[in-house]
């Protein structure tokens, strides 16, 4: 088995409300110097060894990121793996939806 | 009339709707439990507000890929009437139903009170009986309501007449003052480009009783039976 590790961000220029209110947290406890705070999210993946990388791009732009306004990357990775936004296809959570059985929740 | 109300884990405004739907406009009113796969032969389809799967991910996003939203997927594509309050929005989102997507309010709050909304477009079932320019007040409750979509596609949704709903102040203008969550270009709501799905942050079940200080939002309920009528009534006159 291999681990994948992923970080999801807002895109640049994308409304970081979350950031904003920890750099408002961290200037009143005092880290005034702080200039700017982005919040992401850290997704990890245990897959088989032979896992093929272009599924987990699929992964990722149809689920783990949205595109519109996120991106991803692999950890360790300096530059955004994920795709430019895309409005033509079919709808990112369409088909591959798990058997009713696999929810467990009913 | 019928509608089918889904229920997904974390929905908490279900309730509200299907007391509104079957006690107050005495509709017939159906559960759709998110697990399954149909909606079960409904003339209208309810995607109630709260935090389907904890909001987990983003919210809309999990609830998104849930088996009934292929079947909410296939009903919307044959013409069938969706409405997706706040949560049922950001999943109507989430699912491609509706284009754009949901940021946390430029506020940095939880807003949890009454807005005024301008109706911008009648097209949609659940606004047929109303008039552009007509101002409804209702509760807003939400934390990620501050709607985005990159200019080209706001541009794009303008002119297909998508946009719905604007914030707006008492008097219908549309004003920086008005947006309680910095959405873009003041939008509460959208449609799909044929009309038929509409996606709002606004709650419509919880101001159509005189008692909860608003029926404005009875008038979308109200505005879909009479859109599902006149559908029945020219199908029949086609055949």
């Amino acid at each position: 088995m291999a681990t994948v590790r992923i970080i999801v961000t807002l895109k640049q220029g994308v409304l970081d409300a979350q950031g904003q209110a920890v750099r408002q947290g961290l200037r009143a406890l005092g880290y005034g110097a702080v200039h700017d705070v982005k919040v992401g999210r850290y997704v990890e993946l245990t897959v088989p060894d032979t896992y093929p990388p272009e599924e987990i791009r699929e992964l990722c732009d149809r689920l783990l990121a949205n595109p519109l306004i996120e991106e991803w990357r692999l950890e360790g990775a300096s530059e955004p793996a994920s795709k430019r936004a895309s409005h033509s296809g079919r709808p990112r959570s369409e088909a591959r939806s798990p058997k009713p059985e696999a929810w467990g929740l009913h | 009339m019928r509608f089918g109300v889904v229920i997904f884990p974390g929905s908490n405004c279900d309730r509200d709707c299907i007391h509104v739907l079957g006690s107050v406009l005495r509709q017939d009113v159906v559960e759709l439990w998110h697990g399954k796969a149909t909606v079960d032969g409904v003339d209208c389809v309810v995607l109630p507000g709260g935090f389907a799967y904890g909001d987990y991910l983003r919210a809309g996003a999990i609830a998104a890929t849930a088996p009934v939203i292929n079947a909410v997927r296939e009903f919307a594509t044959s013409g069938g009437a969706v409405i997706g309050i706040c949560n049922g929005f950001q999943i109507l989102l989430e699912a491609g139903l509706l284009p754009g997507a949901m940021l946390r309010n430029d506020v940095l709050q939880f807003r949890c009170r009454d807005v005024r909304m301008r109706v911008e477009s009648t097209r949609t079932p659940f606004t047929s009986g109303l008039r552009v320019g007509q101002v409804l007040r209702m509760p807003i409750a939400h934390g990620e309501g501050n709607f985005y979509a990159p200019a080209p596609m706001l541009d794009a949704m303008e002119q297909a007449g998508q946009i719905v709903f604007r914030y707006c102040d008492a008097a219908g203008a549309v004003a920086a003052e008005a947006n309680p969550n910095g959405a873009a270009r003041s939008i509460a709501g959208i449609s799909n480009q044929q009309g038929n799905v509409l996606g709002l942050m606004p709650h419509p079940e919880r101001a159509s009783e005189a008692i909860l200080g608003s029926t404005h939002g009875r008038l979308l309920f109200q505005s879909a039976i009479g859109w599902i009528e006149g559908r029945r009534s020219s199908v029949v006159a086609v055949r």
